[in-house]
């Protein structure tokens, strides 16, 4: 009683597999598809790093001339200091905050977590821009209040300034450390600190010895993010720190890019930044994996929130006050100069218009085709990106090749480069003859995808581990290959996942500017650059419509992946 | 003419070997059971039956041609086997129908006649009613049928069970022992069944593998296994044992063969004392201490049988009733 359709087992025994393994083709395309996005960017700068800019020879020419002067080398210690600052004051708004949204009965609490996604989405530019509205000196609309209260002759406040850069980096990035510190202190149970309590502990002092200790770990992991970050700013160190006449290492960089390009220079600038960034990140994986000290285990037992009495309106109202910083004043002049004839003459009815919408939608020279191309590149890379995660993680999780963990770590690998540094090395590996791919859109959405191929690799490979293998082997012992598993099991499993991994490359890419501005063209401008144009033009009101018109569209995405892999999908998975 | 021949498999994973010499010749029709503690290889052994892993050593054939050997291996999806895996694997994007249907619709059949068979397989095993419902709305049990069903309804040449009851509730997993075997006696399929559970080995089986440490044990059918074990390590594992040495010798003594009275037997008497006992409602478990011996024995009694705790009893032990074990 068998079925006669089956395909008859063979006669002979077992075939062996000779000649062509189709495992050797998947093998060789994958390789060289990572050899060409990840290695060959990042040896090409080493290499850049080394050679005569005329002659190609070996020389150490290039890092004479990128540390022989005061005020290169001077730079240097700004982004340190840059870094060091505003992690600092970054842990400062967030580690109360994550405290009381996550183990307190503060109110609010959901408005807050939504408030700081706010934060999160909001490109570290148009933060620039918006507190360059609200304290440039005189003009800026802090000052102007400050003035019209006082009736004195000025305002104290000036963005253009070092502590002015720090508050914006650290108003911007302080999510980073929020992420950590939460998903840190949701797995402290309560009983550990109900023990405290029962002891004698009362909350402050319980909070200080036990609950503060046990996600320390986390928090120095947020921390070093955050300074990381900071150091690989480009946008608002350039708004900012430029016209207060002081240089980082990333506005440094940008500088050797000018007329005329000198990009060994710049490669041999970036190595400390890439040193940098590598240590630190060894340094923080080792610290938030080190078992025993962070009681990370998983039943957390119940947890019930700590009761503030009053204090949960003073926590509430600091919240409220990183908020304003962060979202409610910049937000608010924001859309006062994108609705202003000029932002300048404040809110008033004969102020009022949205020609600025109009023109920038459809009448400016390359605003439209901006937009256009940041949505096309910022598809295209987080589609190819995603491909090539999901391949990875499933030949790595199933063993199908050898040596496929170090495909996983090829595909991790440009976490730790920097933005600028990795644009480069796109441009020391693609712009010279024979590929020749400078100005064109091929190297913005390559550059894309590799930079953020870590965030899919990530999540495919959690939404891969998640599939049980005998769900595949099911299909096979049924008669189906593993082709057939792919198409009918795995994929259609794993389409909400993939989904999510996606949206979570696409939205950064639609926004990336730290390594658009170093490749991209007269062709193939992207949002993120023209915002940069026109802050140098000091067109505030394009600026802010387009801005907006930047954050409007991210919306219904944020809203796709909430349906699709849940609510605070964006603040839980983009830190990996 | 045997259906499957495993000759002197053998899987190692680095240096440790997980199944070791295993050779198993099983008749058309068969249900074989590979039983032994955790760790002892049978799901090694089962996945390289499937084909999903080859054998460091040995062979393994079908119906008289090898499908699995140390140089390479016949695919999963050409040994026209099923397989129910522990976790089911029923797939959660395919409703019940689907999922017992996939098998046939990968084979190409009409679609009415996969119809006309899921529908018959699903009347089976009592699932008619649920046939477009997704396996995320159905119980455990429900999901361990739509299973048997995927695997049954393809017909195949063999059917293998990993340890398909071990999710299941303690009442559900013995209805569905005897679910197994009844499927078993209507399709009459070749079936090689993993479980670490004895008396499940024992409901289903014509004959039982006992494993341990990646080799086999004793390869018999349930009652002779459990009269006649020939290891220590047997005996210990199927139903609970005395080990008694004489003469240099260990014999198996089971504690229902042990009489146990007031008065002196006719024959075979021991003198002894009831050191402790529990009442598990169906019988007695009492400890009992020959005179003069320091290890008591346990003997099984009816519930009618009360003795108290320091009393002196009288046991009687049937010679034949000792089974001599390798230590
Ligand atoms: N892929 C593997 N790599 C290394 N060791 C393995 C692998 N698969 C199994 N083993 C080892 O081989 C031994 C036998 O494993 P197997 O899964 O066959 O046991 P089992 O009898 O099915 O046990 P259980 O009842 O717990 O399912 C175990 O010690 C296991 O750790
Ligand atoms: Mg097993």
């Amino acid at each position: 009683m068998t079925v006669s359709a089956l395909p008859a087992a063979p006669t002979t025994a077992v075939q062996r597999s000779r000649g062509f393994d189709p495992t050797w083709l998947l093998w060789i395309v994958i390789i060289a598809v990572l050899l060409f996005l990840v290695v060959s960017p990042f040896v090409h700068l080493l290499i850049t790093s080394f050679k005569s800019e005329r002659t190609g020879a070996f020389t150490f020419a290039n890092y004479a001339a990128a540390y022989g002067r005061e005020r290169y080398v001077q730079a240097l210690f700004n982004s340190l200091q840059l870094g060091t600052c505003a992690a600092l004051l970054a842990g400062l708004f967030a580690v109360p905050l994550a405290w009381a949204v996550s183990r307190t009965d503060m109110p609010g609490r959901g408005l807050v977590r939504t408030l700081v996604l706010a934060t999160f989405v909001t490109p570290p530019y148009t933060g620039a821009v918006a507190w360059i509205l609200l304290a440039g000196p005189n003009a800026g609309w802090l000052n102007r209040i400050f003035v019209a209260l006082t009736g004195a002759e000025s305002g104290p406040f000036n963005i253009y300034s070092f502590p002015g850069l720090v508050l914006v980096v650290a108003l911007y990035s302080y999510p980073y450390i929020f992420i950590f510190t939460t998903a840190a202190l949701e797995l402290v149970s309560s009983e550990m600190e109900d023990a405290a309590n029962i002891l004698g502990a009362g909350t402050w002092r319980t909070m200080r010895r036990v609950t503060l200790p046990l996600a320390l770990p986390a928090i120095l992991g947020g921390l070093i993010i955050c300074f990381l970050e900071a150091i690989a700013l480009f946008a608002s160190p350039a708004m900012i720190a430029i016209p207060a006449r002081f240089n980082v290492v990333t506005t440094q960089l940008f500088q050797f890019f000018g007329n005329p390009v000198r990009v060994e220079v710049a490669a041999a600038y970036a190595m400390p930044l890439l040193v940098v960034t590598i240590l630190l990140v060894v340094v923080q994986r080792l610290m938030t994996r080190r078992k025993g000290f962070v009681a990370l285990t998983g039943k957390g037992g119940d947890r019930r929130p700590i009761a503030l009495g009053r204090g949960r309106w003073v926590a509430f109202g600091y919240a409220m006050l990183i908020a304003t910083m962060s979202v409610f004043l910049p937000y608010l002049f924001l859309l006062q100069a994108a609705f202003a004839k000029a932002w300048g003459k404040g809110f008033s009815l004969e102020n009022l218009t949205i020609r600025n919408f109009h023109f920038v939608l459809f009448e400016h020279a390359t605003a439209p085709s901006a937009v256009a191309h940041s949505f096309l590149y910022g598809a295209a890379s987080a589609t190819v990106a995603t491909v090539i995660a999901i391949s990875v993680a499933y030949i790595v999780n199933r063993r199908l090749i050898r040596f496929a963990d170090g495909l996983g770590f090829l595909c991790v690998a440009p976490f730790v480069i920097p933005g600028v540094v990795l644009a480069i090395g796109f441009y020391s590996a693609y712009a010279p003859p024979p590929i020749a791919l400078y100005g064109t859109a091929w190297i913005m959405i390559l550059a894309f995808t590799t930079r953020f191929l870590p965030i899919g690799y990530v999540n495919a490979n959690a939404a891969i581990r998640s599939l049980n293998p005998e769900m595949e082997e099911a299909v096979r012992v049924l008669g189906g290959s593993r082709m057939t598993a792919l198409r009918r099991v795995v994929t259609p499993l794993l389409k909400r996942s993939l989904l999510g991994a996606w949206l979570l490359m696409f939205i950064p890419a639609t926004r990336e500017l730290s390594s658009a501005i170093f490749l991209y063209g007269p062709k193939t401008k992207v949002v993120a650059v023209m915002i940069f144009d026109m802050s140098d033009e000091g067109n505030f009101e394009y600026l802010a419509a387009l801005a907006l018109i930047l954050q409007l569209l991210t919306l219904p995405l944020l809203w796709i992946g909430q349906r699709a892999i849940g609510r605070d999908f964006m603040l839980r998975r983009t830190a990996t | 003419m045997s259906k499957l021949i495993l000759r002197n498999i053998a899987r190692s994973f680095g240096d440790f070997q997980a199944v070791n010499d295993f050779s198993l010749e099983m008749k058309p029709g068969e249900f074989v059971s590979l039983l032994g503690p955790s760790g002892c290889g049978k799901t090694t052994t089962l996945r390289m039956i499937a084909g999903f892993m080859p054998p460091s050593a040995g062979t393994i054939e079908m119906d008289g041609q090898v499908i699995s050997s140390a140089a390479g291996v016949v695919p999963p999806e050409r040994r026209r086997m099923s397989m129910i895996f522990q976790s089911y694997a029923i797939w959660p994007n395919m409703t019940v129908g689907e999922n017992v249907g996939f098998g046939l619709e990968v084979r190409k059949l009409p679609r009415a006649e996969i119809g006309r068979r899921v529908d018959r397989i699903l009347e089976v095993v009592q699932m008619g009613a649920l046939k477009g419902r997704y396996p995320a709305e159905l119980s455990g049990g429900q999901q361990q049928r739509v299973a048997l069903a995927r695997a049954i309804v393809v017909e195949p040449e063999v059917l293998l069970l990993d340890e398909p009851l071990s999710n299941l509730d303690a009442n559900l997993r013995e209805e569905m022992r005897f679910e197994i075997r009844r499927l078993h006696d209507e399709f009459k399929i070749t079936t090689v069944y993993v479980t670490h559970d004895q008396s499940e080995a024992m409901v289903t089986s014509d004959r039982i593998v006992v494993m341990n440490k990646g080799r086999i044990e004793q390869i018999d059918p349930p009652h002779v296994l459990y009269g006649k074990p020939r290891s220590r390590f047997v005996a210990g594992f199927i139903g609970r044992t005395n080990f008694v040495e004489r003469g240099g010798a260990t014999y198996s003594l089971r504690p229902q063969s042990i009489g146990l009275s007031v008065a002196e037997p006719a024959a075979n008497g021991i003198e002894a004392e009831i050191v402790d006992r529990a009442y598990l409602g169906e019988h007695w478990d009492y400890q009992v201490k020959p005179l003069g011996e320091a290890k008591p024995l346990r003997v099984s009694a009816g519930p009618n049988a009360i003795f108290e705790l320091s009393q002196r009893v009288w046991l009687e032990i049937d010679p034949a009733a000792m089974v001599r074990v390798e230590a």
